[in-house]
């Protein structure tokens, strides 16, 4: 059944870079390592995005993450203090309930994912996602893209009169 | 006549029938011809920069009245093969309070973002890699992780210098990509697609040249580039007056070369989008099938190099509050601008796409 194919290799060692990258990210102790094991998870995720032939989607992730977890390694050295040296904790006291409840979490999504029967679409993928996409968001689609800019707009007006004091 | 892609599909169906002839399974095949390609590409990229580096001395060199490198070779060509050996055999002096593996990957992450970028670049008729369909935001996307390379770089090296260079890279890189993307959106709207191979076919004379509709745009990019590829007059980050070498102050030898030649490759990656997006890429301007398609395409792309080596040898360097103010004040605007305009356009002559 699982021949040897690049597909299957390529998927193989994307999801252990996923796994192993995200694991990094929360067990670091420096806060700068996190960000670069994000960034490496990030990619990994979509270099995966590009298995499945969803191109726009690879582009878009790395275009946004990639800036933003720029953005997370200024304020980390920024607002952090002594960022390498301290060595903090990174567990307390309730490890033990939040890994039973994610446990708890795991198993019932692998369940629910073992009876999902998967249906395939007999459409043929499109070569060109991003001119479909484009066309949907400016017409079927037009309200809660608009309604999307008109939150982020606030969002930066509200940004930009919190970090102006004077 | 001159076009290398028959010649190029000639050498790889002479590698598959010897490699099946030996018995090895097809997906082996793929896998050799995956790596090959990456070794070509990356081979072909590294020449260029080598003699980018030597044009540069030269270009500098005729600006001050000088020589520049003269012994080494015709006019000193192979002086960088030579400068390449000696940074290659130099001893590796890492410090003792450095990140080290942070300190350690920095170069591998800028050298390697910096040559991701050719998948999608048509260097002539049929020679691109894979002509993907989001190539423009692609190369957008791929150009991004110069800043991690750098903040990596500045903050793995534990120094104050380092550490301000990294910074200021990463704010100024972030800034000016906003109006470079949107820059670049004018031509994507004309044209309709983010494919760089089809982008090219669509300018097939000089009338056609997208430089012509998008005049604003290419200008907005064109200082954006600049500004990307930490070039004088945007050259706070490693603003040797200031900040001693900024982020590449701890490194030495090969280490110090990555960062060096990946700026090269940014510089001439800087002119590839420049040269397939508004002037037409490989296609010659007196019509298509007028001399090898490569030779157009290295040819204009070499002058906007030489356009980006004159600004540095020509300006002083811009003040940090003077390059922020710049960014997010006059080419946002303008580039928003030109979007308006842009759309306007097509919406008033239909016939534009």
């Amino acid at each position: 059944m699982t021949e040897i194919s690049l597909t299957n290799l390529t998927f193989y060692i994307l999801s252990f870079c996923i796994i192993a990258g995200g694991i990094f990210t929360v067990s670091s102790r420096n806060l700068f390592h996190s960000a670069v094991f994000l960034v490496f998870t990030l990619f990994s995720v979509a270099g995966m995005f590009v298995m499945l032939n969803a191109y726009l989607l690879a582009a878009i992730q790395v275009l946004i993450y990639v800036g933003a977890v720029a953005m997370l390694m200024i304020f980390g050295v920024m607002l952090t203090t002594r960022l390498a040296d301290v060595r903090l904790r990174h567990v307390n006291e309730q490890s033990w309930p939040a890994l039973a409840i994610c446990g708890f979490f795991l198993a019932f999504l692998v369940y629910g994912l073992w009876d999902t029967p998967f249906t395939v679409s007999g459409v043929p993928m499109p070569a060109d996602t991003a001119h479909a996409l484009g066309t949907l968001l400016m017409t079927k689609y037009v309200l809660p893209f608009e309604v999307v800019s008109l939150l982020l707009l606030a969002a930066l007006v509200g940004a930009v009169v919190i970090a102006k004091k004077d | 006549m001159l076009e290398l892609r028959g010649i190029i599909d000639a050498i790889w169906s002479f590698i598959v029938g010897l490699l099946a002839g030996l018995g090895i399974p097809q997906w082996a095949i793929e896998l050799v011809g995956y790596a090959l390609i990456a070794v070509v590409m990356f081979g072909v990229v590294a020449v260029i920069v080598l003699f980018l580096v030597w044009w540069e001395r030269k270009v500098s060199a005729k600006m001050q009245d000088r020589l520049g490198p003269m012994r080494v070779g015709w006019h000193g060509i192979i002086q960088t093969i030579a400068d390449a050996i000696k940074l290659l055999q130099k001893e590796d002096i890492t410090p003792k309070a450095i990140d080290f593996p942070i300190h350690f990957w920095a170069p591998v992450v800028t050298f390697v973002a910096a040559f991701m970028v050719y998948v999608t670049v048509p260097f002539g008729k049929g020679l691109i890699v894979s002509d993907l369909s989001v190539g423009v935001l692609y190369i957008i996307a791929i150009t991004t992780f110069t800043v991690i390379g750098l903040l990596m770089a500045g903050w793995g090296s534990n120094n104050k210098y380092s550490l301000l260079g990294g910074f200021r890279s990463a704010a100024q890189v972030v800034s000016y990509e906003v109006p470079l993307s949107l820059a670049l959106l004018g031509v994507i709207m004309i044209s309709q697609t983010l494919s760089l191979g089809t982008i090219v076919t669509q300018q097939d004379n000089l009338l056609k040249w997208y430089v012509w509709r998008q005049p604003l745009g290419f200008l907005i990019f064109w200082i954006a580039a600049t500004a990307e590829c930490n070039r004088t007059p945007f050259d706070l980050p490693e603003a040797d007056s200031e900040l001693v070498a900024g982020f590449v102050t701890e490194y030495s030898g090969m280490k110090f070369a990555m960062f060096f030649l990946a700026e090269f490759v940014n510089m001439f990656t800087a002119s590839v989008v420049a040269v397939t997006l508004f002037f037409g890429g490989w296609m010659s301007p007196f019509g298509p099938d007028f001399g090898p398609s490569w030779m157009w395409f290295l040819g204009k792309t070499m002058f906007f190099v030489f356009v980006l080596m004159w600004f540095r040898w020509t300006y002083p360097r811009l003040r940090v509050d003077q390059l922020m103010g710049f960014a997010w004040k006059v080419l946002l605007p303008l580039a928003f601008l030109n979007i308006l305009l842009t759309g306007l356009g097509i919406y008033l002559f239909d016939g534009l796409k």
